[in-house]
């Protein structure tokens, strides 16, 4: 009984924590008032949004996802500096955009989102569409003469930490 | 000025410029390339490292004058997440508008990609 009405009030715990450090980030202020204000936000919206986020994601291990997080801001800093180089240095003729399939074995849409999300922020490869029963990612890469690598690259690189993460 | 302050205003102002340069590539990017996909690329250095070193050079400078504030972590979640969705959409306009023309590599099972699914 207390357990289903927890889950009634708190459909997404991890959502609604995220809530109130978010608005007590906005305030920018850390007393009793603005706590009390954050955690009935982190009631009532996902609660109001329930319906469309009807499952709860399991993230198996959470240290994993800090260290998953800090490598892709290493990634991003190192590849921002190799596309900066290509789009100075190289001439448009001299590049080999391609478009990039990705069979996926992650199967949960959060650690899809997240994939996407990843390779889009990483520069020189944007996350362009998924298939109709999403079991592939369309990825456009900026200078890939070797769409093979790429695709090598993002499976072992971050699809299989996801995998850890999610499932 | 004490060593110290001396120390973090050089740090700032690095960072400063080292984002400024990274926004100034990002736009000379999009001017540059030649192909809607290709021009594609060019923002998303522009919103991560140029932002993401301004937003830093804020926080340090805040941090340093007394008044700290983390704002700055906000603004970076926010961007982080937004970005690549407003890139997912530029680009299924593109698909969108190249139906039928140039092929796309196909999906490996024999289904077509979502933007050319019919419901």
């Amino acid at each position: 009984m207390s357990m289903r009405l927890t889950r009634k009030l708190l459909p997404h715990p991890l959502l609604s924590a995220l809530l109130v450090l978010v608005w007590c980030l906005l305030i920018n202020d850390l007393s009793l008032g603005t706590v009390v204000f954050g955690a009935l936000l982190g009631i009532v919206i996902p609660m109001a949004t329930r319906a469309f986020w009807p499952d709860r994601p399991k993230i198996g291990r959470p240290a994993r996802l800090v260290s998953y997080l800090l490598m892709v801001i290493w990634d991003i800093m190192v590849a921002n500096v190799q596309v900066a180089m290509i789009v100075l240095f190289k001439r448009n003729e001299d590049m080999a955009p391609n478009w990039v399939v990705i069979p996926l074995e992650i199967r949960t849409p959060e650690a899809i989102a997240m994939l996407a999300g990843t390779i889009t922020l990483t520069p020189g490869t944007v996350s362009a569409d998924l298939s109709a029963d999403g079991h592939a990612l369309l990825v456009h890469a900026l200078d890939a003469p070797d769409p093979e690598a790429v695709r090598d690259d993002i499976k072992t690189r971050y699809e299989r930490r996801l995998k850890e993460i999610f499932e | 000025m004490t060593g110290g302050m001396m120390l973090l205003e050089i740090l700032v102002a690095a960072l400063l410029i080292i984002g400024a340069a990274f926004t100034l590539i990002g736009s000379y990017g999009l001017l540059k390339l030649d192909q809607p996909m290709k021009r594609l690329h060019a923002p998303t250095k522009a919103s991560t490292l140029g932002v993401g070193s301004l937003l830093l050079a804020s926080m340090i400078h805040a941090f340093a004058s007394g008044d700290a504030s983390l704002h700055e972590l906000l603004v970076m979640a926010f961007l982080f997440v937004t970005a690549p969705i407003s890139g997912n959409f530029i680009a299924k306009v593109h698909l969108h508008r190249q139906r039928g023309g140039k092929e796309l590599p196909p999906p490996p099972e024999e289904k077509t990609w979502a933007t050319y699914a019919e419901q």
